[in-house]
C-alpha cells in the first residue's frame, strides 16, 4: 500500500496507541496538518509552541506513557526548547515532531530553516533528522522507544517537508525498530549485592530517600512492601512526591532546601541512606561536605552515569528499581527501628508549632492555608500541576499526595510557566480527573495564552492562583540574602477573573480565608473551567530553607513572630 | 589524563554527539581519534581527556547513554599500548642535514619527503618519544607539524570487541 510520508507518520503514531498530540502547524509541516484531518488522531491546538511540549510532558508525567508534541520548522521549533529541556531534565518521555525545509535546502539559511537537531542535541536523550519517505516510520518507532525505555527522556524526530510529501509502500512489519546493538553491561556483582543486603540489615539508622524513578519503573507496589519488610522511614524528593501514600506513619514528607525540618534532620542522623530512583540534586544535599556524614549508602538506580556523581555511595545496584527491591526484599531480616522511628516523630514537635497552619486566624490569607483547603476539599484526591516557585514548595509542603502521578511539576529545569499546559496535558491523559494548576502570578503570565486551548478544547480544569504580587521566590531570595533590595521582583498583573471571563472563563477573587474552601467547592462543582485570584500574604517566605549551598541541618526558620508565641501557649 | 575506548555507529553526527557531551561534563579533550573498524558500520574512537577516574566514569557512563555509542570503556587502568604518529617538516640545509639524519635514526623516524630546505620525517610511537623528538629537532626549525592523537589497545586477551547482534540483548525495550 502506497502511503506519503505525512500519511505513514499518522498511521504510525495511531498503531503506537497515540490519541492525542499537542501542537501549531506552518509551512514545513503542513503536509503532516492535511494527513491529521483525515485520521482519527486528535489534535490540540496550542497557542505557544513551548506549551505544547509541556503538554505533550504533562500528558506522559500523568499517564506513564509517551506525550507527543509536533511544530513546524525554525521558529516553531525553537520555541519548543524550554519544554524539551523540561521533560530531559525531570525524564519524560516526550517525543516531538518537527517539519524541516525540503531536503535539497537544507543548510542554504532557507525560511524557517534551522538546525533544530543541532540546538537540541545536549536536551534530547536523541534526536534524529529523517529526509527519505521510507525512514518515517521506524524512526518514529524508534523514537517511541528512546523516550520511554531505560531512563526516559525526549526525543525529536526532524522531518524534512519533501519526505512527508513523498510515497512510499507502508508495512508495519519491515518498518520495526532497528536500533543499534549495545553492549550490556552486567548491572552490579554478587559482591555489590551481599554489601548491600548487609548495610540494610544492619543499619539501626536507616532512611530511604524515594524518587521519581520509582514511579517510572512501576514499583510502588514492590516499594510500598519493601518499606513494610524493613521498617524504614520514608523521606522523598520533590519528584518522588506520590510515590508512597502521605498518609502512611512511615511516610516523613519532602527532603531538601524547602523540606520538613524534620526529614532534613533524619537524613543528617541516619546511620544509612537508602536512595531508590533519584540522583542526590544539589536542591536535597546542600552542601555536600557536611551531608549525611554519619551515613552510609545504597544507591539503587537506572542510569549508571549518576553512580558518585555527587554523593559516594558504598553499595550501587545500578538497575530498574522494581528489579532491584524484588531481588533485595527476600533478604531483609524484618528488624524493627522503633527507637529510630519514635525520634523522628520527636523531631516533628516544634515544627507543628511553627507550622502556618496551626496559627490563629489573624485575619490574613497565607497561601498555606489555600492549599491546605484545596487538600481537604479535593480529599487529596486530585492531580495538582504546579508551576515554579514559593506556590510550588507550599504545595509539595501542604497538599498531601496519596497516589503516584498525581503531582505534576518542573522539578529539575524549574520552569515558569510549565502548570497551565502540563495541566491541559495531564486532563487528556485522565479526563475523568479533578486537575487542578496551582500556579503564582508570575508564571501564571508566562504562558496564560493557554487558557485559549482550554476554551477551544472544551475541557474542565480549575486554576488556583497564589498571587502575591512578586516573584515570590526571588523575593524571598532578596529578602534573606539581598537585604530586601527588591529589584525587579514586585509584579504587575492583570485582573485575573476579568481576564479569565474574557477567555470565556469563570473567574472569582478571593482574598478572605473563610471564602477558600467555598470558593474551591463551587469551582469543584461547576462543569464549566475556573480560575480562582487568591490574593494572598504578599511578603510570606517558605520555611524552612536550607540557603544554597548550605548544610542540610542549617535552616533558616519561620521567624518567631507574635503569632508562633500565640500558637505555642496554646498547644 | 583518563584514555577511553568507544565504538559508535558510523554515520554523520556522531562524532559531534561525543565531543558535545564531552563538553557539556566540562572536560576537555586532550585527543580524539576516530577511524572505521573491520566492521563498515562501526567506528572505534579513542579519547584521552583531562579528567581524573570520577570524571571518567561520568564520561564512560554518560557516553553509553548516548544511542548511538555502543560501547565505552575506560581503559586508563589498564595495561595499555598507546600510539601516536606525527608528521614533522623541519628546516634541513647543507649543513644541518647530517646531523638530522642522525637524529632520526635514534628515534627511528623515517624521511618521507626531501625538499632543498627542509625534510618531513614521519615518526610514531608513544607520545614522550614523539615529544622527546620534537625537542630535540626545535633548533633545527620545526616549519609544520601534523599529530594524529593517540589510538590505544588493551595487551594479550584483554579484547575490546563491538557487540554484535547474536550476542547481545541490549537494545533497549520498551516499556
Amino acid at each position: 500500500m502506497k502511503l506519503t510520508g505525512a500519511e505513514i507518520l499518522c498511521e504510525t503514531l495511531t498503531r503506537l496507541g497515540v490519541r492525542h498530540l499537542f501542537g501549531y502547524p506552518g509551512g514545513a509541516i503542513l503536509p503532516v496538518y492535511d494527513a491529521l484531518g483525515k485520521s482519527k488522531l486528535h489534535h490540540v491546538l496550542v497557542r505557544h509552541e513551548q506549551g505544547a511540549t509541556h503538554m505533550a510532558d504533562g500528558y506522559a508525567r500523568a499517564s506513564g506513557g509517551v506525550g507527543v508534541a509536533m511544530a513546524t520548522s525554525g521558529p516553531g521549533a525553537t520555541n519548543m526548547v524550554t519544554g524539551i529541556a523540561t521533560a530531559m531534565l525531570d525524564s519524560s518521555p516526550v517525543v516531538c515532531i518537527t517539519g524541516q525545509v525540503s531536503s535539497k535546502l537544507l543548510g542554504s539559511d532557507a525560511f524557517q530553516e534551522i538546525d533544530i537537531t543541532g540546538i537540541t542535541m545536549p536536551i534530547t536523550k536523541h534526536n534524529v533528522v529523517v529526509s527519505r519517505v521510507e525512514d518515517i516510520a521506524r524512526s518514529v518507532r524508534e523514537a517511541f522507544v528512546i523516550a520511554n525505555s531505560d531512563r526516559p527522556g525526549p526525543v525529536l524526530v526532524d522531518i524534512t517537508k519533501d519526505a512527508q510529501q513523498a510515497s512510499c509502500d507502508f508495512d508495519w512489519e519491515t518498518s520495526a525498530p532497528k536500533l543499534p546493538t549495545k553492549r550490556t553491561r552486567a548491572k552490579y556483582d554478587q559482591a555489590e549485592f551481599d554489601r548491600a543486603v548487609e548495610l540494610l540489615n544492619s543499619a539501626k539508622r536507616p532512611l530511604i530517600l524515594a524518587g521519581h524513578g520509582i514511579m517510572q519503573a512501576g514499583a510502588t507496589r514492590i516499594f510500598e512492601q519493601f518499606v513494610r519488610a524493613g521498617h524504614f522511614p520514608v523521606a522523598m524528593t520533590l519528584l518522588g512526591i506520590g510515590c508512597f501514600p502521605a498518609n502512611d506513619p512511615m511516610n516523613l514528607g519532602m527532603m531538601g532546601m524547602h523540606g520538613e525540618a524534620w526529614v532534613n534532620h533524619a537524613i543528617q542522623e541516619a546511620d544509612l541512606l537508602i536512595a531508590v530512583g533519584m540522583r542526590f540534586d544539589d536542591r536535597v544535599t546542600g552542601d555536600l561536605k557536611t551531608y549525611a556524614r554519619d551515613a552510609r549508602k545504597i544507591h539503587i538506580e537506572i542510569d549508571r552515569s549518576e553512580i558518585n556523581k555527587n554523593v559516594k555511595v558504598d553499595s550501587a545496584l545500578v538497575g530498574d528499581a522494581r528489579e532491584v527491591l524484588e531481588q533485595l526484599l527476600p533478604c531483609l531480616d524484618g528488624r524493627k527501628r522503633g527507637d529510630w522511628v519514635a525520634h523522628i516523630r520527636e523531631l516533628k514537635g516544634d515544627s507543628a508549632v511553627r507550622d502556618i497552619q496551626g496559627l490563629p486566624d489573624n485575619g490574613h490569607l497565607y497561601a498555606a492555608h489555600v492549599i491546605n483547603d484545596l487538600w481537604k476539599e479535593t480529599g487529596g484526591e486530585a492531580v495538582v500541576v504546579t508551576d515554579v516557585g514559593q506556590h510550588q514548595m507550599w504545595e509539595a509542603q501542604y497538599y498531601h499526595h496519596n497516589t503516584p502521578r498525581s503531582l505534576i511539576t518542573s522539578g529539575g529545569l524549574g520552569t515558569m510557566g510549565f502548570a497551565l499546559p502540563a495541566a491541559i496535558g495531564a486532563k487528556f491523559a485522565k479526563p475523568d480527573a479533578d486537575v487542578w494548576v496551582v500556579v503564582g502570578d508570575g508564571g501564571f503570565q508566562m504562558t496564560m495564552c493557554e487558557l485559549a486551548t482550554i476554551v477551544q478544547e472544551k475541557i474542565k480544569i480549575n486554576i488556583a492562583i497564589v498571587n502575591n504580587g512578586y516573584l515570590g521566590m526571588v523575593r524571598q531570595w532578596q529578602e534573606f540574602f539581598y537585604e530586601k533590595r527588591y529589584v525587579a521582583t514586585p509584579l504587575v498583573a492583570p485582573d485575573f477573573a476579568a481576564l479569565a471571563n474574557a477567555f470565556g472563563i469563570r473567574g472569582e477573587r478571593i482574598s478572605s480565608r473563610a471564602d477558600v474552601a467555598p470558593t474551591i467547592r463551587w469551582a469543584r462543582e461547576s462543569k464549566e473551567p475556573v480560575l480562582i485570584d487568591f490574593r494572598v500574604e504578599q511578603e510570606d517566605s517558605v520555611y524552612p530553607m536550607v540557603p544554597a549551598g548550605g548544610a542540610l541541618h542549617e535552616m533558616i526558620r519561620r521567624p518567631n513572630s507574635p503569632l508562633v508565641e500565640t500558637a505555642a501557649t496554646e498547644l | 589524563m583518563q584514555t577511553l575506548v568507544a565504538y559508535v555507529e558510523n554515520k554523520p553526527g556522531v562524532l559531534n554527539r561525543v565531543s558535545s557531551l564531552a563538553r557539556r561534563l566540562a572536560i576537555n579533550i586532550d585527543s580524539l581519534t576516530v577511524g572505521p573498524t573491520e566492521n563498515e558500520e562501526v567506528a572505534r574512537m579513542t579519547i584521552v581527556a583531562h579528567t581524573d577516574g570520577r570524571g571518567a566514569h561520568r564520561l564512560e557512563a554518560s557516553l553509553e547513554k548516548l544511542v548511538d555509542v555502543l560501547l565505552a570503556e575506560n581503559v586508563s587502568e589498564r595495561s595499555l599500548l598507546e600510539r601516536d604518529l606525527a608528521l614533522i617538516k623541519v628546516t634541513a640545509d647543507q649543513t644541518s642535514r647530517p646531523h638530522l639524519m642522525e637524529l632520526i635514526k635514534v628515534f627511528r623516524a623515517r624521511v618521507i619527503d626531501v625538499a632543498p630546505e627542509s625534510l618531513i620525517l614521519e615518526v610514531s610511537g608513544t607520545v614522550d618519544k614523539i615529544d622527546g623528538l620534537l625537542e630535540v629537532l626545535r633548533p633545527f626549525g620545526v616549519l609544520e607539524m601534523a599529530r594524529s592523537g593517540r589510538i590505544a589497545m588493551t595487551r594479550g586477551g584483554d579484547l575490546l570487541r563491538p557487540p554484535t547482534a547474536t550476542e547481545n540483548a541490549g537494545s533497549p525495550q520498551a516499556k
